[in-house]
């Protein structure tokens, strides 16, 4: 499956290429120990600029999900699932994301899912499968 | 909320108009423009001379992209308007920001008459490209989006995706039903068959509902609206010369925008979304109340944003939408909340946004023809999904 890839920037790079060492990092502030995403400079929380990019477990569970039928280019054939996945770290952390490795039918809301990266050139795509 | 001063209270709508709508139309999307803002314009009982400021939403994007193919810059100079004023541009609270910055701009004193428009050729550009309006499409290249880049790498290639995951999210959430949410689809049908504006006029059963094609479920084929070619106009004038025209003015009673929540398609409340904030900000505005109003226009991209809209601006309680248009007596033209009586955008067309505040006029002021509803007062109109999300309350008294 291709993908349209994102621009990287100082701000976003951690969040898509964290994958090349096996890490999902959510930029996170020392001063309100939140996490915040999407990744930016300053914390939407408390103002602060003591922010950095911290690894997570990983984990989450999926808050809700739909199964594309339609080929929105000429190779998305197949069936595919997108989410919104929850991360475990902290109530209402999440992205958007795809469900991979079974089948569509079987996802489901709350269903425990885990990272599992994908690369395209220099992007380790977050994707989630089911955490056995 | 409290707002200490209400500056829409200033401002009236006293004319309308609207080109042909198709699938496609054979006009150049100015001359679409042209039609609608020079019907509007005689609507209210003016001249080219008297308008002096032009609002609309989202503008001209210096592509030529027939989401959006005519600016004001475009229109003032074709028209040969000399304006005080004007205004245009994506960001702002969804389809109706024109409505509500050409409101500013009367109730700043820098206009009295401003004309509002919308124009939208998506059912011509779809027969070259079908994919057209993909998001693939908005950048070349990697995304460089401050906020598509969080959707596109994922194939998340059409904004019914989105919708989707708030969609299966309600019937997680509230145990909302397919059955439920066709009726949305049905109600709007079921309006169209007296438009003769219509795109699709044909009747629409429950069974050729399920029948549609899935495209991103549990939405189908027929949740989503119908690309057309058309455009609207909207007369806005200031409160103290609005009696001066043909028309009984329609005030702006109360507007709302979707303000407080980030602009995001998964960062916001995902069954509430930002359509929530617009409806307390409008109530915030107004002594009227929801139970007041007789019809409502309620944006319909796609089927849920309607189902969304209901309950943002407190027409049912939260996550009763579903059971609300249940069977579709409630939300049929001679039910308690008449909504899309032209059949909305699902079957009437995708005008996107001021097709809506057209029809609520039209409505008010008893033109509607043969869809035309029992006389009242209060009309409200609702625009956006998602992060994007305006509306406005319309008294004619
Ligand atoms: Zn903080």
């Amino acid at each position: 499956m291709t993908r349209k890839l994102p621009l990287l920037t100082e701000d976003n790079s951690p969040f898509w290429q964290g994958g090349a060492q096996g890490r999902l990092l959510i930029h996170h502030c020392a001063d309100c120990t939140r996490f915040f995403h999407p990744p930016a400079p300053i914390c939407p929380h408390c103002g602060s600029f003591e922010v950095a990019p911290r690894a997570v477990s990983g984990e989450g569970k999926v808050l809700s999900y739909t199964i594309n039928h339609q080929a929105w280019r000429p190779d998305l054939t197949e069936p595919y699932v997108v989410a919104i996945v929850e991360l475990a770290e902290q109530a209402g952390l999440r992205f958007v994301t795809n469900i991979v490795g079974l089948p569509a039918e079987a996802v489901h809301i709350d269903m425990p899912v885990r990272v599992r990266f994908e690369q395209h050139e220099d992007v380790w795509l977050p994707l989630f499968e089911k955490d056995a | 909320m409290m707002f200490d001063r209400i500056f829409e209270k200033d401002v009236a709508i006293t004319g309308v108009g609207q080109s042909a709508v198709g699938r496609p139309v054979a006009r150049s999307g100015m001359r679409l423009t042209l039609d609608a803002c020079l019907e509007a314009i005689a609507d209210a009982g003016l001249t080219r001379a008297d308008i002096d400021g032009v609002a609309c939403w989202p503008g001209d994007n210096n592509n030529g992209d027939a989401f959006s193919p005519v600016g004001p810059n475009a229109l003032i100079g074709t028209l040969g308007l000399q304006v005080n004023w004007y205004g245009g541009g994506y960001e702002g609270p969804g389809p109706l920001a024109g409505i509500i910055n050409g409101a500013m701009a009367i109730a700043s004193g820098l206009c009295r008459h401003v004309l509002v428009f919308r124009t939208i050729t998506e059912a011509s550009r779809r027969k070259v490209d079908k994919n057209a309006s993909a998001l693939t499409n908005k950048t070349i290249g990697r995304d460089s989006s401050f906020f598509w880049q969080w959707y596109t790498p994922f194939n998340v290639l059409s904004a019914i995706n989105l919708m989707a995951l708030y969609t299966q999210r309600h019937f997680h959430e509230y145990g909302t039903t397919p059955e439920q949410l066709a009726q949305i689809a049905l109600t709007c049908r079921t309006n169209a068959a007296l438009n003769p504006k219509a795109i699709y006029r044909t009747p629409l059963s429950l069974d050729d509902y399920f029948a549609s094609r899935m495209i991103s479920t549990p939405l189908r084929m027929l949740d989503c609206d119908v690309h057309c070619d058309a455009s609207t106009a909207i007369i806005l004038s200031r409160a103290d010369v609005a009696g001066d025209g043909p028309n009984p003015p329609i005030r702006l009673e109360a507007i709302g925008a979707a303000l407080h929540q980030p602009w995001s398609w998964d960062q916001i409340d995902l069954t509430a979304t930002a359509a929530r904030d617009v409806g307390e900000m409008m109530w915030a505005r107004t002594d009227l109340k929801p139970k007041d109003v007789g019809s409502a226009q309620l944006y319909d991209g796609f089927s849920i944003l309607t189902m969304i809209w209901l309950e943002a601006l407190g027409l049912c309680p939260r996550g009763e939408s579903g059971r609300f248009v249940e069977g579709g007596h409630r939300i049929a033209r001679d039910g308690q909340l008449p909504i899309n009586t032209n059949g909305g955008q699902l079957s009437g067309g995708r005008t996107h946004g001021l097709g809506y505040v057209h029809e609520a006029c039209s409505q008010l002021w008893g033109r509607a023809g043969e869809r035309q509803i029992a006389p009242h007062h209060v009309s409200v109109v609702a625009a956006g999904g998602g992060p994007l999300g305006g509306s406005v309350l319309l008294v004619r008294d």
